[in-house]
């Protein structure tokens, strides 16, 4: 094995034993280089020096060697092209007399000797570092940075001096301090930790963790166990911050499809089993929104959701009313009918939709919500699901407006605590139900409409999401704004929280089933949930 | 009484129910007229019709709407399904001593809780118990806290939901998402022999008939004026100082052990028995059933629960697509225009017949004062 001064030296060296110039890579240099990679005993080392020069202009005699496509004829050296025609190094084009493509027989191909292989990667991947593209610099840094090869510190340090992309920097300097670490000066070394404990780079977690074991100086290996320390604490940080935001995102749908759920629950004492369909209807209407804008406006399918969003609101309330002045309000005083009537709404509105528009279709979000915010490094926030946060937080605030900043809220309000005295008063108590009804499954398409978003549309969605609804208006209480939301919060968090401490496929399952046990365990302390309301009104309700 | 002169009036339909049941169809069977398939598929409908009877004691008479009976029954199913995989084991595609999908599923000992299930006594006897024993807990957990009403409907649905989902999982070793089918013999008797099969019919429609029995026997004691008083004020009966949680504890494990009886019944004559008929949606449709049949009459949930299930079966074979909107239609055409379903036909026809000869006479008739449940009736 050659040390690395060694080699250094032997760069250095190599020039002046050739005679060759190494100022630039001028036509003539790349012939050159050209004819030295031809001789099999000179290849190596002119694959060295054209690494070291690390010039564009080298790339494509590089890579004929490698695949195969560099030959000579009559001393001049002639690369095979994609199309199957010669050319010479300048790329002109080999023809014969009369001006067409010429093929010779007697071309040979220019071997590349076999362990010289890795050498010429490398050359490729150093002049990957200046390519144009950041995204070609990136991964030529990256590559280096695991290669463990030292020679790649000068080149990275070179390459650094001429980058400017601040996207770029950090690879480069993460891949420069992976390389540094194997410095044989601890000085270098300690640096090189100090720089990922400063960064906490999870990419060099593992090569950390495979050194500290072979580490001999002191200073080095304390700062090491430091920085592989504070690297673990971040990573473990960045998982529960991933997990509380998914947990938030699930209880923003939550909070959604309750709100509506519990008002209507509070006031009507009305059960609405086709919650779940309302959500779905939602979902259909963003779908058939952007159907007809893919087919009378194609070149705006983007904005389909601006329309989509007020349209599932007014489509899905217009549902909700015509269900409640059509049917429920038949059924008032009756909560347990009411439950099983709109239970039966739901099958239908299920089957319905299966039948008329098909089992699975899916809707594409606008493309301003692909991609995502990056919170930490290494943890991305898809847009989508932040929007849906928002609006969650948006629904809260309207809702509480509504209830209790209007006049229309204090009716509702009013009519939700004591029925008889709020009719005495002139309150139109059943007008006051259907708007409340028509308002909660409003709510509900909202958020289908939002869900679109983040998966398919299937009939059955619904069903994944209403019975965990349920629950949250159990534990929250009725009509209770903070109830819902705490209730919602708590709910969705611990069931994401529980996936990961219950490991394995059936997280999900077993997530589900112990939050039922916990609810059960918690109506044993509070049979009337988080908040309960007076004593009559219970008894009114539940009964 | 109410109940006495309703209970006169339907003596006899009851006895005609009984000997056709018992009597005049396995004859039929006897002489050729109905075949063995038909006789089969009857007894399936009469297990169902015993589930039905379970749903309609708690909700008919207590008022106690619960949406997990069909966790009930799967605990009766599964147990007698896995006595009767136990004895088909050994005659599998393996030929090992253990059922078939936990060769597939590499478990390579039977399960401890397989054990007691390979003897048919203990089988039968947990799946009366253990959907009583359920039922208990259940009802433990929540009667005592006073979570009634729609409270409890959804507490019960969520619990099916929750089993349902358990019961998919193949780590349970219950056969995961397929079940168990696959069954071979019942107490050394093959069951593909239409003779046992003619037996199970019979089993069945004892079991139906003692079922009813014994249910009448409930619903006609103090007992089942307490329930009914439950279901009509129940406040008012804690004041009085019964103790209501402990009634509706005991009618929701009578009903979970009937619950039981029905799918140990329903499993040996129908050969599987999968996570999907022990879900939500199934629980549900056993509310359909006694609605409309008729709630709070024993003989409509009979009714029910054998004439939704035929229909069902004619209908999915014909029309599958439509089954559910079928389904959700009676949910809210029986609720909405027939509350007291079936059972109740005559008398509601008897009174829109009145109401339309009124209209017919009266040119303005008074409209009657609408009862406010709300205003108490008498003091």
């Amino acid at each position: 094995m050659l040390s690395p001064i060694c080699v250094r030296f032997w760069i250095l060296l190599w020039p002046a034993l050739l005679g060759l110039s190494v100022v630039g890579a001028s036509a003539a240099s790349l012939e050159t280089y050209a004819t030295a990679l031809a001789t099999a005993d000179q290849q190596r080392q002119a694959l060295e020096q054209m690494r070291e020069l690390a010039d564009p202009s080298f790339k494509d005699l590089l890579i004929a060697l490698k695949e195969g496509a560099l030959y000579t004829w009559q001393g001049q050296l002639l690369i095979l092209g994609d199309s199957g025609m010669f050319s010479d190094l300048a790329g002109q084009a080999l023809l014969d007399a009369s001006g067409q493509p010429f093929l010779p027989d007697d071309a040979t191909q220019v071997p590349l000797e076999e362990p010289n292989l890795p050498l010429l990667q490398r050359a490729l991947d150093v002049i990957s570092l200046t390519d144009a593209a950041p995204s070609a610099r990136k991964a030529a840094a990256l590559k280096l940075g695991n290669l463990r090869d030292p020679a790649g510190v000068r080149l990275i340090e070179k390459a650094l001096t001429h980058e400017g992309d601040p996207n770029v920097r950090p690879v480069m300097l993460e891949a420069l301090n992976k390389l540094r670490l194997f410095d044989p000066d601890p000085l270098v070394r300690r640096h090189a930790v100090e720089h990922f404990a400063a960064t906490r780079a999870e990419a060099a977690l593992a090569l950390l963790k495979s050194l500290v074991e072979h580490e001999q100086d002191v200073t080095v290996d304390q700062a090491m166990r430091q920085a592989i320390a504070s690297i673990d604490r971040y990573l473990r940080l960045r998982s529960i911050v991933a997990y509380v935001f998914n947990g938030l995102s699930l209880a923003s749908i939550l909070l959604m499809m309750s709100l509506g759920l519990a008002i209507t629950f509070g006031l009507m004492g009305v059960i609405n089993m086709a919650h779940g369909e309302m959500l779905m209807l939602g979902s259909y209407t963003a779908y058939l929104v952007q159907e007809s804008f893919a087919v009378y406006a194609p070149g705006h399918v983007d904005y389909f959701f601006f329309l989509a969003l007020p349209l599932s609101l007014l489509v899905v309330g217009a549902v909700g009313l015509c269900l409640e002045q059509g049917l429920l309000r038949f059924l008032y005083g009756r909560p347990l009918e009411s439950l099983l009537v709109t239970w039966g709404i739901g099958l239908i509105l299920q089957q319905g939709v299966r039948l008329s528009l098909g089992d699975q279709t899916s809707v594409n979000p606008p493309t301003w919500f692909r991609g995502g915010w990056e919170a930490m490094p290494g943890l991305v926030l898809p847009y989508s699901r932040l929007f849906i946060v928002m609006l969650s937080v948006l629904s809260v605030v309207a809702v509480y407006w509504l209830l209790y900043r209007s006049t229309a809220g204090l009716k509702m309000r009013a009519v939700m605590q004591n029925r008889d005295i709020a009719c005495c008063m002139g309150i139109a108590a059943r007008r006051i139900d259907a708007f409340t009804f028509a308002m909660g499954t409003a709510l509900a398409g909202l958020a289908g409409c939002a869900l679109s978003l983040i998966g398919t549309v299937d009939p059955e969605v619904g069903k994944t999401y209403i019975v965990d609804s349920f629950m949250v208006v159990v534990l929250g209480g009725v009509g209770k704004i903070l109830g819902t939301v705490l209730a919602s919060l708590g709910l969705g968090m611990s069931n994401k929280l529980l996936e990961p401490a219950i490991s394995g496929t059936a997280a999900a399952v077993y997530a589900k089933v112990g939050i039922l046990l916990l609810v059960i365990v918690f109506l044993q302390m509070r049979p009337t949930g988080l908040f309960p309301p007076r004593e009559r009104a219970t008894e009114a309700m539940t009964r | 009484m109410l109940a006495g002169r309703a209970g006169k009036r339907t003596w006899l339909a009851e006895a005609i129910l009984v000997i056709l049941l018992i009597v005049v169809l396995p004859l039929l069977n006897g002489l050729g007229f109905l075949s063995d398939y038909y006789l089969n598929l009857c007894g399936k409908y009469l297990a169902l019709a015993i589930l039905a009877l379970g749903m309609d004691l708690i909700w008919g008479y207590a008022g106690i709407l619960s949406l997990g009976q069909a966790v009930f029954f799967g605990l009766g199913a599964y147990s007698i399904g896995m006595y009767l995989m136990l004895g088909s084991s050994g005659r599998g595609v393996y030929g090992e001593p253990i059922p078939d999908f936990m060769v597939w599923n590499r478990v390579l000992e039977l399960p401890l809780f397989w054990k007691p299930f390979q003897y048919f006594p203990l089988a039968a006897l947990s799946a009366l118990l253990l959907p009583a024993l359920v039922a208990t807990i259940i009802g433990l957990l929540t009667f005592r806290r006073r979570v009634s009403g729609t409270y409890f409907a959804i507490l019960t649905q969520a619990m099916a939901y929750a089993t349902w989902l358990l019961f998919n999982r193949n780590e349970l070793n219950l056969g995961g998402t397929n079940g168990l089918t696959d069954f071979k013999r019942l107490l050394g008797f093959s069951l593909s022999d239409p003779g046992t099969l003619r037996g199970l019919y019979l089993v069945t429609a004892v079991g139906l008939v003692g079922s009813f029995l014994l249910c009448r026997r409930l619903v006609g004691s103090k007992m089942g004026l307490v329930l009914t008083a439950i279901r009509d004020r129940e406040r008012r009966l804690q004041f009085l100082g019964y103790p209501v949680a402990r009634y509706k504890i005991f009618i929701f494990a009578v009903a979970g052990m009937l619950s039981g009886l029905a799918g140990a019944l329903y499993v040996p004559q129908v050969g599987i028995i999968t996570p999907s008929q022990i879900g939500v949606l199934p629980s549900l449709e056993i509310v359909v059933w006694v609605a409309t049949g008729g709630r709070g009459t024993l003989v409509g949930a009979i009714l029910g629960g054998i004439g939704i299930n035929a229909a069902r079966s004619l209908l999915t074979a014909r029309y599958p697509e439509w089954w559910p909107i079928i389904l959700g239609g009676l949910f809210v055409g029986v609720v909405i225009l027939f509350p007291d379903g079936l059972a109740g036909l005559p008398r509601q026809l008897q009174r829109w017949g009145r109401r339309l000869r009124l209209r017919h006479f009266a040119p303005a008739p008074v409209p009657p004062p609408a009862v406010s449940p709300s205003v108490p009736s008498q003091q």
